[in-house]
């Protein structure tokens, strides 16, 4: 991988998604509450125009979203500029605001035009500052949001907000009406709050043992019930509204003065941009990779190295159903893909904190493993649903824990070995703990990995043995050996070790080969196919260009592909959306030798055309209109993307794809391959 | 007056203070970190903040336990029951007086007539350090007592 800024030659191919005009939307307010028109001329599929509705019958899609975070916790704004979703002081807290899961219920805070405006949107380039830019026929304004203190630096010599939002908004041309309303509910909207003035401190509202503080430049007005406030202002040209949401669980908490807002801004747009510029890939794709990084730094817990599937709960994958989930926590299952994305963008902090979580995090159940965790390690809550709760668009139940934290995936033990293998590949540093950590883990594997398990896609089906998790045993074993023939593995019975990667071998070649499908199967002995077994490749067991690993991709596109190009999981009686992350797996199967580098190219080019106008992906992608559906935005999928990005510069530059597999599995080491 | 007494008793009672404040903070019961609230007097650092205060509080406690035995040798009292009354009552003092003194007193403290400003961003605590939970006068209350009563008992022991 080619280490340091991009060449200027290529600049001309990249997708700028920061300011796309393919990608913006637009939004029609009415009234009160705002409906999409979209200008989009991204996937053929794009949503038709809306016309507005009434409020209590209008949902922003699940695409409207914007996230703003800090590293600990994260907040969704609509492009109607409502923030609908907020948990603090963690991801995984109660929310505050919770529109997102119903209209009535939830809870928002509001800042948009008081008549219809267009809107478009972006981040301030590499960084995760939003900026909604409302036009109307009097005028244009910009709303700025963020969230301070992402970065610890800022948090040590001055005074600092627990947690902050920090919203302004500034009239550039003309003159322009705004509404600002102020609805905060309890524990996912289930009680009102009681807000107070307190002087010229700003309003007040306790919940818990927290305590929230909103100050604004502008006098809002406190409900008679104490539960809202509200204020309609006109801006005249260069005038400005500032904003400080504020929480903490700890007194005296800190009021920053609204004067300051504008620095904050700039200091918190350059710490992002710090961190952005040094993603260190120079391929084409440059601008949807430094999203993608900065929407997964996003999503990680910077006081232990957690990183979140999703900050949402219950965005569902059927619109409708109750395919709703809660994903505020952490799955082991997406931990090679994440410490590869980290560790190739030149991300060592977050990888080796990351790394640290996991092994730290997993200590109380080793040898054994959970599939997922809290932030700080513990097994995930129980599931319970929420039933005051509409849901989003009535897709009940909402839940918050998750039941799959019982079950057993055996695929998570190949995983977490995986990611310490690539780590200590890198130059990493595999301590007297970590070894005996891996080497526990390693036994486990050789005890249960014919067991049948849950596998990857967690049905609530039962049990069954799945190819998938067989693949990830081999992957276990595969790469303790290789620690071990390197010197970084000590202790490790290294033939026993061989001998189970090669009874693991025989045993998917044999009993998840199909025959007469030609193509490996999902379940041992049966005609059952998932993307999954794109990753035989990518793990280093197939070769991705190997006779059966063509057959195998040929059958999942027929059985699984979408006319669109899209990639369904796995069949299912009543269809979910086509699984977003499938695809990009699809494009690196594809780069790393399973077709032509432009073949890759142009369906990863496809996929980007799936974003959102600010380059933000949900889990699962509407079969028919390309809609996001989901938890949002979903790291899974994000780190999908950078995989696929690297793997397709790595074969660009003729470098060695995914170093951590056996050599035999990466064949376009050498020349650079041109198209 | 028994100087090693009251060293000795002074010191137990500020740490009994300390715990059941902190305790008090821990169960919910307040939002209050007196030694943070302290220290901030000195840094705006959040965590030497919390340990220069802690430091401050423990001093303060010390010496400030004086004035309770120069009482228990005035009246010639010395009893749990009687520390814990001046416990109260100088809580009481703390909670009304004290904390509407305190966005004057300290030097990083906003106030409610004037608002934050870029060197006074702290949140005051308000009539009764009600700002800071609700129940923070209740802890207060027992925090003191508790100290008065512990350098009562422990004093009387020694006299």
């Amino acid at each position: 991988m080619q280490i340091g800024r991009r060449a200027p030659w290529r600049r001309r191919f990249r997708v700028d998604l920061s300011i796309s005009v393919a990608t913006y939307c637009r939004v029609l307010h009415q009234f009160n509450v705002p409906d999409r028109l979209h200008v989009s001329e991204g996937p053929p599929e794009t949503r038709p125009p809306e016309t507005a509705r009434p409020a209590a019958l209008s949902w922003p899609k699940i695409d409207d979203y914007a996230i703003v975070g800090d590293c600990r916790s994260a907040a969704l704004v609509a492009c109607s500029g409502a923030i609908e979703w907020l948990c603090w002081p963690r991801f995984d807290k109660a929310a505050i605001f919770a529109a997102l899961l119903d209209r009535e219920k939830g809870g928002h805070w509001r800042i948009s035009p008081s008549g219809p405006s267009s809107v478009i949107r972006r981040y301030v380039p590499d960084s995760n500052v939003l900026e909604t830019h409302f036009s109307t026929p009097s005028g244009s304004a910009v709303l700025t949001d963020l969230m301070t203190g992402g970065f610890n630096r800022f948090r040590l010599k001055e005074f600092v907000p627990d947690h902050e939002i920090i919203r302004r908004v500034r009239c550039i041309a003309g003159e322009m009406e705004f509404d600002i309303d102020f609805l905060p509910r309890a524990f996912y909207g289930k009680s009102p709050v009681r807000i107070r003035q307190i002087g010229k401190l700003g309003l007040q509202f306790a919940v818990g043992a927290g305590v929230y503080w909103l100050r604004s430049s502008l006098s809002l007005s406190v409900t008679e019930r104490g539960d809202a406030a509200h204020a309609r202002v006109l801006l005249h040209a260069g005038e400005s509204l500032h904003f400080s949401f504020s929480y903490a669980e700890e007194s005296p908490s800190v009021l920053p003065p609204l004067d300051g807002v504008d620095p904050r801004i700039d200091r918190s747009i350059e710490a992002w941009r710090d961190w952005g510029h040094r993603a260190n890939y120079d391929g084409r794709y440059r601008d949807p990779v430094v999203r993608s990084a900065l929407a997964l730094k996003l999503m990680s817990y910077s006081p232990s190295g957690a990183i979140i599937a999703a900050p949402t709960t219950s965005l569902p994958e059927r619109i409708g159903g109750d395919l709703n989930w809660d994903y505020r926590f952490c799955w082991l299952r997406d931990a090679s893909f994440t410490t590869r994305a980290l560790l190739e963008l030149g991300y060592w902090d977050e990888a080796n904190d990351f790394l640290e979580w996991m092994l730290q995090a997993t200590h109380l159940t080793q040898p054994e493993l959970r599939i997922l965790y809290s932030l700080h390690g513990h097994i995930a809550p129980v599931e319970r649903e929420l039933d005051h709760l509409s849901g989003y668009q009535g897709s009940r139940p909402v839940r918050i824990g998750n039941a799959a934290r019982d079950q057993l995936q055996l695929d998570v033990y190949g995983e977490v070995i995986d990611a310490a293998a690539q780590f200590a590949f890198h130059g990493g540093n595999l301590d007297h703990d970590m070894q005996r950590v891996l080497v526990g883990l390693g036994n486990y594997v050789v005890k249960n990995w014919d067991q049948p398990d849950e596998g990857i896609w967690e049905p609530r089906s039962g049990r069954q043995n799945h190819t998938h998790s067989r693949l990830l045993c081999w992957t276990a074993m595969d790469r303790l050996v290789r620690l071990a023939e390197r010197g970084m593995l000590r202790h490790a019975p290294i033939e026993r070790y061989k001998q189970n990667a090669e009874s693991i071998r025989r045993q998917i070649e044999d009993r998840a080969w199909n025959e007469s499908l030609q193509s490996y199967v999902s379940v041992l002995d049966s005609d059952l196919l998932d993307a999954s077994l794109l990753l035989l490749s990518w793990y280093g067991f197939a070769e991705a260009k190997s006779p059966r690993m063509k057959t195998t991709y040929r059958a999942i596109r027929k059985t699984l592909g979408t006319p669109n190009g899209l990639l369904y999981r796995h069949l299912q009686s009543i269809p979910e959306g086509t699984f977003a992350i499938c695809s990009f797996w699809e494009a690196e199967y594809l780069a790393l030798g399973g077709g032509s580098l432009q073949e890759a190219r142009d369906l990863f080019e496809h996929l980007l055309k799936y974003a959102n106008d600010l380059g933000l992906y949900a889990e699962e992608f509407d079969a028919t209109t390309g809609s996001a559906l989901g938890n949002f935005p979903q790291a899974f999928t994000h780190v999908g993307l950078i995989g696929a990005a690297l793997s397709i510069l790595q074969r660009e530059q003729g470098e060695r794809q995914l170093a951590h597999r056996p050599p035999s599995a990466s064949h376009h080491g050498g020349a650079q391959e041109k198209l | 007056m028994n100087w090693t007494s009251w060293l000795f008793s002074g010191f137990l009672a500020t740490l009994a203070l300390s715990t059941i404040l902190s305790a008090s903070q821990g169960l919910g019961l307040t939002r209050m970190n007196l030694p943070y609230l302290i220290g901030t007097f000195f840094t705006p650092e959040r965590e030497k903040a919390r340990i220069y205060g802690f430091a401050a509080h423990l001093l303060n406690g010390w010496v400030f336990s004086i004035f309770y035995v120069l009482v228990f040798e005035n009246v010639r009292l010395a009893a749990w029951w009687f520390g814990a009354l001046l416990g109260l009552a100088q809580a009481l003092f703390v909670l009304t007086v004290g904390m509407s003194l305190m966005p004057g007193l300290h030097p990083r403290m906003a106030s409610e007539r004037l608002g934050p400003a870029t060197d006074r961003q702290l949140e005051p605590p308000g009539f009764m350090a009600l700002h800071y939970g609700y129940q923070t006068p209740l802890s207060i209350l027992i925090g003191h007592a508790v100290f008065g009563a512990v350098l009562g008992a422990l004093y009387h022991l020694a006299v």
